[in-house]
């Protein structure tokens, strides 16, 4: 990349562009009709932009398209960012699914009951508008939260991302929307004020002045607290992250707001939100309380280790299609989870990978089956039987995206669960012993729910239905060629991350 | 440019023309079976070539590696896609891909009425190129991959014809226990990280000397229970005779001949691992015993022609595996049954797929008889195969089978009475179920309905199949007669695999070889004439007789399916229950703190609905406040 190119504030321009295209569309009438194709070619172009500055992207190097302006002086908070290998993969993701996810919602919106005639066609174009902007509006967001550098920004971004989310569920879901909507909202908040208490625990034990907040200032803010005040301190921000992301026990907003969402919206908050996560587990939580997380370590792998087993097995007993899925996600976080915490580089390196495999196969897994419940108007499992001979391309497909969910060799599931796996291993033979029971867990609601649905005998009633058109073809073919491109060849995306492991298991080795 | 560096085209073949068939979709029913074919015959002349090369090379210089790209770099773990060729790979390449092309022709015929045929042979190459992964590869990762594809393969051809639901099952039982074998495979590799950082086979089997011995055994326990899952040894052994739901081709291919040997071939590649691991290497042997005397014993009581053959091929599985469990003394024979087995198995299977092509897909024997008539062909080169596996002198198996028996007989204390008389009674009982599946089908009155008699049923017409169908089974029948001989002259195929087996030294049984040579023939003669006393000297009833204990416990596959669902299956339907239950109305009630779940959640705050966004802009502007208070606060 040439040095003008490289100088350039490319992260602020991604995450500018995309919302003020949103206030655009929210507001200025004229260009609500033409808002679907304007929204495309907005994420079109932030993709391409995004691809254009990783190639400028040195993997040997650490933050990179780094700004850094005064905000709040008083308060040390600044507008910083700039991306390291795992933000920078993050940010690939997201701006992969957001058009990915706009052209599987195309047709999406429709209007609710009630509307008049003459005004049908004006609603539905402003109710399309409105999703549009959100999608958008989300998509800056998810930019901002992966390049934040600095506490402040990072944490008034996780916080305000739940509001395009509320409405994406809220106005434009399922039947028990509201519901959903609300539970979602509640623990989302709930998260984000205990963790608000950390952020000014933190403030204050910054000392305060210009970029206190940045988080490079911020290495172990607590080391002159007690141990048990530090680990008040990093559970703050653990919780916060435990609910996004989710773990079991606080998991249980997940399953309703995926069951409810519409399946473009699950899969930007399975796929990319829940994400933030274990990305702030990672980036937040153990530079800043490398000694509290090393201490705090067997617990949640524990933990996370309960939520492979615990999701797997409430995936299995589920009957709607979505909530299998979101409770799949569960078991799957609890992976990342694991690898997170469990101290060895290849665990690390492979948590890290799985967050970007698993927001490519759940964004297949849940567009495809949205390709499905929508024709059949439900996501009830035991409704269907037979499908593979009606639509043979959203059965194979979605036996695809399935295999590459339960981790089959050559899909983008299999590398970084087999990582994670030795890398515990290597930790704690236990830790391994246990985990791989999910590798059983995840065949069973995978090919359960494949016979439930897709074989045995065809219902003279779903018989009509159509396969996959033209659009949602053209949708599945990039998530395909993604979820085989991280199986066979996972190399490019590897070296980015292994930089990144290796510093944030550095830390967490130094203080155990 | 050697012909050994083109390797990776074997895989590549056969896996461009599944991505071409699956994507052509009806577009390709015209000629997607002949694309399928093609792809497999490809692949078998680049492997006789690689063969030819090899047998030009110097013993010592036949091995070498083909490292193809970068898959896993991750730092502290790498691993290549690479390929190891050396004589067990190449042989295995053969296997594959020589009676694979067989099964292609033959399947061009017998799935002809079927509107999806270019899906089959899509899965068919899917299927090849992933064994040949699995043999070729390099390391346990790449294997793995090949173990799995092989997995899903099978997965996918046993529910071909998954509209009926009992063929879904069947499917999903394959695939479910494999996954059980598959956990052990991982820990396998697990624990070889852990203690040598590597799974690449060569820094594997280098560190294997110096590694603690319980490390060895724990390591070679789990690919042992890899090796069950897909081999279908006891005690995951309950999904083989299900997954003869598959067409009869697949259940030759990939139920018989090949996959189901990757176990084996698993066990005798980690040679080292297992060398240093003694105990390990009984418990290999004790599996192979059990189940080649449990699909013996499941052998005499079915009825039903493939599920039949099925126990055959888990039993003879059996005998590899326990003389894989032997150790170098054992490697090469096992490898050479395998071989035999390979051909005369996948030959019986094709001759049943006659059978049931020529009896309007009647597959249950007590429905046969007199089929000798009709299908002379195919009841010749059945023949060939029944006397290949009995083991009757000079025919394929007769060399294999006896070597296996001759090393279980090797050995100190108890072991070799127990491994070698296990090993010659399984002979004699092989030959009763064997003989008598085929003299119920081809021998004896006519059991069906041909329209003059007044048996019940649908009308039959017996007929011969066409060429495409009768070639591939001739070929096969060849190798049933000569193939062991052949191989056996100069002690070549044991040569031939010395580089990677390496050179056992020489063991006298604790028998007189001749006592043990003898002993087995007339334990083989005896099942034989008992089981032409009752199935083709006497009549055979059509509806089954009710049966002794033992005849009754055998059809119900000595009750795995009830053992499997006892202690396993309704626990985990249990489990799964409660828990689906207690989440919503426990866990979700009790981190909500409402315990009335969502519903109730919805309810109550609809009232707030209008102000929620207000209410919590509200309360973000006060925790920024309350931030800004605090900071100001302290920082004064």
């Amino acid at each position: 990349m040439p040095a003008q190119l490289a100088d350039l504030p490319w992260l602020t321009v991604l995450i500018a562009v995309p919302a003020v295209a949103a206030a655009l569309i929210w507001l200025v009438p004229a260009l609500r009709k033409i808002a679907r194709p304007l929204g495309m070619a907005v994420a079109v172009l932030v993709l391409i932009g995004t691809i254009v500055m990783a190639t400028g992207f040195d993997a040997a190097g650490g933050y990179q398209f780094t700004e850094t302006y005064t905000w709040m002086a008083q308060l040390g908070v600044s507008w910083a960012v700039g991306v390291n290998g795992m933000g920078l993969v993050l940010i690939l993701l997201s701006v992969v699914l957001v058009p990915i996810v706009m052209l599987a919602s195309w047709n999406e919106v429709v209007l609710p009951e009630g509307i008049k005639a003459e005004a049908a066609a004006k609603a539905l174009a402003y109710r399309r508008a409105g999703y549009v902007a959100l999608l958008l509006l989300l998509e800056a967001m998810m930019i901002g939260v992966f390049a934040a550098r600095d506490l402040f920004l990072f944490y008034i971004l996780f916080e305000a991302m739940l509001v395009p989310v509320y409405f994406m569920i809220g106005a434009y879901g399922g039947a028990g929307r509201r519901a959903a909507a609300i539970k979602f909202l509640l623990y989302g908040l709930a998260g984000g004020l205990v963790m608000l208490a950390g952020v000014v625990l933190v403030a204050v034990r910054s000392g305060g002045g210009e970029g206190a907040l940045l988080l490079e200032n911020l290495a172990d803010v607590a080391a002159g607290d007690s141990a048990a005040v530090q680990m008040w301190i990093f559970l703050t921000f653990f919780v916060a992250f435990a609910i996004k992301a989710p773990m079991v026990p606080v998991h249980t907003w997940l399953p309703d707001a995926a069951g409810q969402a519409p399946p473009g919206t699950s899969t930007l908050l399975v796929g990319v939100l829940d994400k933030v996560g274990t990305f702030g587990m990672i980036a937040i939580c153990l530079p800043l309380f490398p000694g509290a997380s090393a201490a705090a370590a067997p617990v949640i792998i524990v933990l996370a280790i309960l939520s492979i087993i615990y999701g797997g097995i409430l995936a299995i007993g589920q009957h709607d299609l979505m909530r299998m899925i979101a409770f799949s996600s569960v078991s799957h976080f609890g992976f990342i989870v694991m690898g997170v915490f469990v101290g060895t580089q290849t665990a690390m390196v492979g948590a890290m990978l799985y967050m970007v495999a698993h927001g490519v196969t759940i964004a297949a897994l849940f567009l495809i089956s949205g390709f499905l419940t929508q024709r059949g108007a439900t996501a009830d499992m035991r409704t269907y039987s037979g499908m593979q001979r009606i639509t043979p391309v959203i059965a194979g497909t979605w036996l695809l995206a399935g295999l590459a969910s339960l981790a089959l060799p050559g899909l983008s599931g299999f590398v970084p669960e087999y990582l994670v796996f030795l890398g515990s291993f290597e930790a704690h033979a236990a830790y391994g012993a246990f985990a791989v029971i999910g590798v059983v867990l995840s065949a069973l609601y995978i090919l359960l729910a494949y016979k439930r649905i897709f074989t045995g005998p065809v219902e003279a009633a779903r018989a009509e239905l159509t396969d996959a058109g033209g659009r949602e073809r053209w949708t599945i073919v990039p998530l395909v060629l993604l979820v085989l491109f991280l199986g066979f060849y996972p190399a490019p995306v590897l070296d980015l991350l292994t930089g990144p492991a290796d510093q944030f298991v550095a830390i967490l080795g130094s203080a155990s | 440019m050697t012909v050994t560096n083109l390797a990776w085209v074997l895989i590549a073949a056969p896996m461009f023309g599944a991505a071409v068939l699956l994507l052509a979709g009806k577009r390709s029913n015209a000629w997607g079976h002949w694309l399928g074919v093609l792809a497999s015959a490809v692949s078998a002349v680049l492997a006789i070539g690689i063969l030819v090369e090899l047998l030009g090379l110097p013993a010592g210089d036949r091995a070498s590696q083909l490292s193809l790209y970068s898959w896993i770099p991750a730092g502290d773990f790498s691993v290549d896609v690479g390929l190891l060729i050396d004589p067990l790979s190449v042989t295995f390449a053969l296997l594959i891909t020589f009676v694979g092309t067989l099964i292609h022709i033959y399947a061009v015929a017998y799935m002809a009425q079927d509107a999806a045929r270019r899906r089959f042979f899509a899965y068919l190459n899917l299927f090849v190129a992933s064994m040949l992964v699995l043999v070729l590869a390099d390391s346990y990762a790449l294997l793995f991959l090949g173990w799995e594809g092989v997995g899903l393969a099978s997965y996918l051809l046993i529910g071909f014809w998954n509209h009926r639901t009992d063929y879904a099952v069947a499917a999903n039982k394959a695939f479910f226990m494999n996954r059980v074998g598959d956990m052990g495979m991982l820990v396998a590799m697990m624990l070889m990280f852990a203690s040598v950082g590597s799974v690449d086979f060569e820094t594997v089997f280098a560190a294997a000397p110096g590694t603690n011995e319980g490390v060895l055994t724990a390591t070679g326990l789990m690919l042992l229970l890899g090796a069950c899952g897909k081999s279908a040894q006891f005690p995951l052994q309950a999904w083989l005779g299900d997954a003869m739901a598959g067409p009869t081709p697949v259940s030759a291919l990939i139920h018989a001949a090949t996959m189901v040997t990757a176990g084996v071939y698993l066990v005798v590649r980690s040679g080292p691992i297992f060398e240093g691991a003694p105990t390990a290497q009984l418990v290999v042997v004790i599996v192979g015993a059990i189940t080649l005397l449990f699909g013996a014993i499941v052998g005499c009581a079915k009825d039903d022609l493939k599920k039949a053959l099925a126990a055959s091929t888990m039993s003879q599985i059996g005998y590899m595996m326990l003389a894989a469990g032997l150790g170098p003394i054992g490697y090469a024979f096992a490898i050479f049954h395998l071989i035999t087995h390979g051909f005369f198995k996948a030959g019986l299977f094709l001759g049943a797929g006659s059978v049931m092509h020529g009896m309007n897909d009647e597959i249950d024997m007590r429905g046969f008889g007199n089929l000798s008539k009709y299908m002379k062909i195919t009841w010749i080169t059945f023949a060939a195969g029944w006397l290949a596996i009995l083991g009757i002198p000079p025919f394929s198996g007769y060399w294999s089978k006896d070597k296996i028996i001759e090393a279980a007989f090797v050995g100190e204390g108890w072991q070799p009475w127990v491994f070698g008389l296990a090993a010659m009674v399984g002979a004699g009982i092989t030959a009763f179920y064997m003989s008598r599946l085929f003299f119920m089908t081809f021998h004896g009155k006519a059991r069906w309905n041909d329209g003059k008699n007044d048996l019940p049923g649908v009308e039959q017409h017996p007929h011969e199949s066409p060429a495409l169908m009768t070639v591939p089974m001739i070929v096969l029948a060849i190798g049933s007669v000569a193939l062991g001989g052949v191989l056996m002259i100069g002690d070549g195929f044991t040569t031939w695999l010395e580089p990677v087996t390496g050179v056992a030294e020489h063991h006298e049984p604790v028998l007189p070889a001749p006592v043990i040579i003898i002993a087995t023939l007339v334990l083989v003669l005896l099942g034989a004439f008992l089981a032409w006393r009752q199935y083709a000297a006497a009549e055979v009833p059509i509806t089954p007789p009710a049966g002794s204990w033992l005849t009754r416990a055998a059809r119900a596959d000595l009750y795995q399916d009830a053992t499997n669902e006892t202690l396993v299956g309704r626990p985990g339907e249990h489990l799964t229950r409660v828990l689906t239950y207690t989440d919503t109305a426990v866990v979700d009630g009790a981190v909500g703190g409402l315990g009335s779940g969502a519903v109730g959640w919805g309810e109550r705050w609809r009232r707030l609905q209008n102000g929620f966004v207000r209410s919590y802009a509200s309360l973000m502007l006060v925790g920024v406040v309350l931030a800004l208070v605090v900071v100001l606060a302290t920082r004064v």
